[in-house]
């Protein structure tokens, strides 16, 4: 610390808090009030900061989240010791595994009674060690200030994530004063975000000289801003593109040379691209297990070009030829400014065979589904419907299972932060809460929440939190009364036998009263030719939250499917359906 | 597998300790020995981690422990150019008849005897892991009755010190919202 900003007057620990949560550029938090964190709560009550209320902190975490994937500015939750704070356990793991910039900050028992299984004590700050960026526990009121300047700091830069800052009771209640730091001193974090100049001019030749390169973009590219970048890659090289789950609307999906989503329930060309392939370019991927398959066999004959912001993400998975530590968006600029001087001097790459072969996949294996024979609901249908009519500037949230592999595959993307969803952790329940999150933060866009049945009854308490602070998200259940995708995969690897996946909700909740009874408008869909209609209806309402129960065929399944541990040259384009591909093509 | 010894300085911190070996147990390692202590640096401690793994898998660990925030530096001591020590304090029963062989053997490792009773000796040495196995080994047929074993600490050969270092970098901090 050098210069410092403040008054210096006396105030309490918990003003300091809401000073410096102010001084850090705060506009929102979600939370609950209690015990420990109650000091807070009085002077929250005179600041410019819009707190909003929720039902459950796991709640306060998910918006928090989806608030900051929406926006990129950091998402701030707050909650009390002991069950708050355990409560905000899911979602900070879920801001840690999908890269998050996120502050919590929860009260702790006073610093006397730490260690004395006090009243709703928890080591919070033990707990959420492995699932946060970094945590800090504050006894001292004077570091308040320095404290949260760090926490935003770390949980802005560099790859993104959550802080928590667990703050004493007595810290909140004694008195102390308040100074901002204009610098924070941490030695040992030290982003690296301007990539190596030897690694671009290798990442280039590698580039040039390969034949059948593919654009392995992650969610990284979307943290750091890189839409543009990125498409001036691809337009510059013509380089076909994949998009991970993470990654959706990072490139347009109309874009010819997208060729989908790659992974368990990729595309078969996206698949095929990265199968086949001579180079990957990882931008700000990880090679996760749901993207790569058995990995001993996952694109066997690619070089690989990993570009990532942590270090320790390159050659986790798979070896990397050249590695480059940065920021994707200036990995891609340099990238861009070498592989133009090299045109300039005629060397460009010649992937025309390869840019050829991936159309064809493309065009020989669209996505598809098949339509109920009993003329019941397709769920595909209902989402390629929401995303036509809807458009690319909603926002789309999901849950975790089938519903969400659907909305990544139909809604249809082609812009970044338009589709914000639970990748690594896969926490089921995050949409409902995701949504009003993106809602807060970006009030003038259409948010839709695709959700599934058993996801929506994890989480839909929000919606009274929508319904009366003004927060008009729109919820799409995806109905098929199940666990859909656990009952997916009773189907095909447990001989049909449904353990435990039936959840009789076309039945128990009636979703259009419980809709009413939060205060929110509900509807009801179970024809094909009604779901125009009632998206419409839906779309019209724009002071309260809408839920629709769009009550599907239940025996949908997600396709194209690799089963797991197994490897990607196996993926089924629909059940027992194999792709063959023209080898000859390349 | 192979043993790597790697030097960690950290922020003198509560809780960095835990945060250390909570890193190495969730990404599935095995710390075979563990020291920490403060360094010529008030704000800084330096743990001595021994672990048992190969060089891919090293390098992981290495880069995990790199992200956390109060790591300031990991460094793989060579073991051609370091050394390495390890204490023992060590109680063997020893009677009049056999007390002087007991004192040869301390004699022969240079060990020093710190407590005398009746029928035992306690004895401290210090050494690399080898001169403390070959002291344990001779010391067996003496029946050992108590042995306590320090984690291992290594410093780099020559005339440079790892915690050398350059004035850490502030960062500026957004200006107050409100000020």
């Amino acid at each position: 610390m050098t210069e410092q900003q403040g008054s210096g007057e006396t105030i309490t620990g918990a003003q300091s808090l809401v000073r410096s949560l102010e001084a850090a550029g705060v506009t929102d938090i979600f939370g609950i009030p209690g015990g420990a964190i109650l000091p807070a709560y009085d002077p929250l009550m005179d600041s410019s900061i819009r707190h909003i209320l929720v039902r459950h902190e796991q709640g306060a975490g998910h918006a928090a989240q989806g608030y900051a994937s929406a926006s990129g500015r950091v998402g701030v939750c707050m909650a009390t010791s002991g069950p708050g704070a355990t409560n905000l356990v899911t979602p900070l793991a879920d801001a840690h595994m999908d890269s998050v910039p996120m502050v919590a900050i929860t009260g702790q028992v006073g610093a006397s009674l730490i260690g004395t299984d006090a009243f709703q004590e928890a080591d919070i700050r033990g707990i959420t060690m492995p699932i946060t960026k970094h945590n800090f526990l504050v006894t001292d009121p004077a570091e308040i200030p320095t404290k949260i300047a760090e926490a935003f700091h770390i949980a802005s830069t560099g790859r993104p994530g959550p802080v928590l800052v667990d703050v004493t009771k007595s810290a909140l209640q004694s008195n102390t004063s308040f100074h901002w730091p204009s610098e924070i001193s941490l030695p040992g974090y030290r982003p690296v975000t301007r990539p190596h100049a030897k690694q671009i001019r290798e990442a280039a030749r590698l580039i040039l000289e390969s034949r059948r390169p593919v654009l392995y973009v992650g969610g990284g590219t979307i943290r750091s801003g890189a839409s543009k970048e990125l498409a001036a890659l691809a337009e510059l090289t013509g380089i076909p593109v994949v998009t991970t789950l993470m990654a959706r609307g990072a490139f347009p999906d109309s874009h010819p040379q997208h060729l989908g989503m790659p992974g368990m329930h990729g595309t078969v060309a996206a698949v095929a691209a990265l199968q086949k392939s001579d180079l990957l370019i990882s931008l700000g991927a990880r090679f996760d297990d749901r993207v790569t398959g058995n990995l001993d066999s996952f694109a066997p004959d690619a070089k690989v070009i990993h570009a990532d912001i942590d270090p320790a993400e390159i050659g986790k998975n798979r070896y990397a030829d050249v590695p480059i530590v940065g920021d994707v968006r200036e990995v891609l600029v340099d990238l861009i400014t070498t592989l133009r001087t090299e045109e300039q001097a005629g060397n460009t790459g010649d992937y025309e065979a390869w840019v050829a072969f991936c159309a064809g996949v493309k065009k020989k294996y669209p996505l598809g589904y098949d339509k109920p024979a009993d003329g019941g609901l397709a769920p595909q249908y209902v989402i390629e419907r929401l995303g036509a009519i809807s458009g690319p500037n909603t926002i789309y949230t999901a849950g975790v299972g089938q519903h969400q592999m659907w909305a990544a595959h139909f809604v249809g993307y082609e812009r970044p932060n338009t589709w914000i969803n639970s990748g690594g952790l896969g926490t089921m329940g995050f949409a409902v809460p995701g949504a009003m999150g993106a809602k807060v933060a970006m009030p003038d866009q259409t948010v839709w929440a695709v959700d599934g049945d058993g996801c929506f009854q994890m989480t839909n308490q929000e919606l009274a939190t929508c319904a009366i602070n003004d927060i008009p998200i729109k919820v799409a259940i995806i109905n098929n009364e199940s666990l859909g995708m656990v009952r997916q995969w009773q189907t095909l690897f447990y001989n049909s036998r449904y353990s435990n996946t039936d959840l009789h909700s076309k039945r128990i909740p009636d979703f259009v009263k419980l809709a009413d009874a939060y205060g929110c408008v509900g509807l009801a869909c179970e024809s094909p030719d009604d779901v125009d209609a009632t998206i419409q209806k839906a779309m019209e309402i724009n002071d309260v939250p809408v839920v629709v129960d769009f009550r599907v065929h239940r025996d949908a399944m997600v396709w194209p499917m690799v089963a797991a541990g197994t490897s990607n040259d196996d993926i089924k384009y629909a059940r027992d359906l194999a792709p063959q591909f023209d080898e000859d093509d390349l | 597998m192979a043993k790597h010894t790697l030097s960690v300085l950290v922020e003198d911190k509560p809780g960095v300790l835990a945060r250390i070996s909570a890193l190495f147990s969730r990404r599935g390692f095995n710390i075979e020995s563990l020291a920490v202590g403060p360094t010529e640096h008030e704000e800084i401690s330096r743990m001595t981690i021994v672990v048992n793994v190969d060089s891919s898998p090293l390098e992981q660990v290495t880069k995990q422990l790199n992200k956390l925030v109060e790591v300031i530096k990991i460094v793989e001591l060579d073991p051609t150019a370091s050394v390495t020590r390890e204490l023992i304090l060590v109680k063997v029963g020893a009677t009049a008849e056999n007390r002087s062989q007991v004192l040869d053997i301390v004699q022969l490792f240079r060990a020093k005897v710190i407590d005398v009773a009746g029928d035992a000796i306690t004895m401290q040495v210090v050494g690399n892991a080898d001169k403390i196995n070959d002291f344990l080994r001779v010391l067996e047929p003496f029946g050992i009755r108590e042995l306590v074993q320090s984690g291992m600490v290594a410093i780099g050969r020559g005339s440079r010190s790892i915690s050398e270092r350059g004035k850490p970098v502030a960062v500026p901090v957004p200006p107050a919202a409100n000020a």
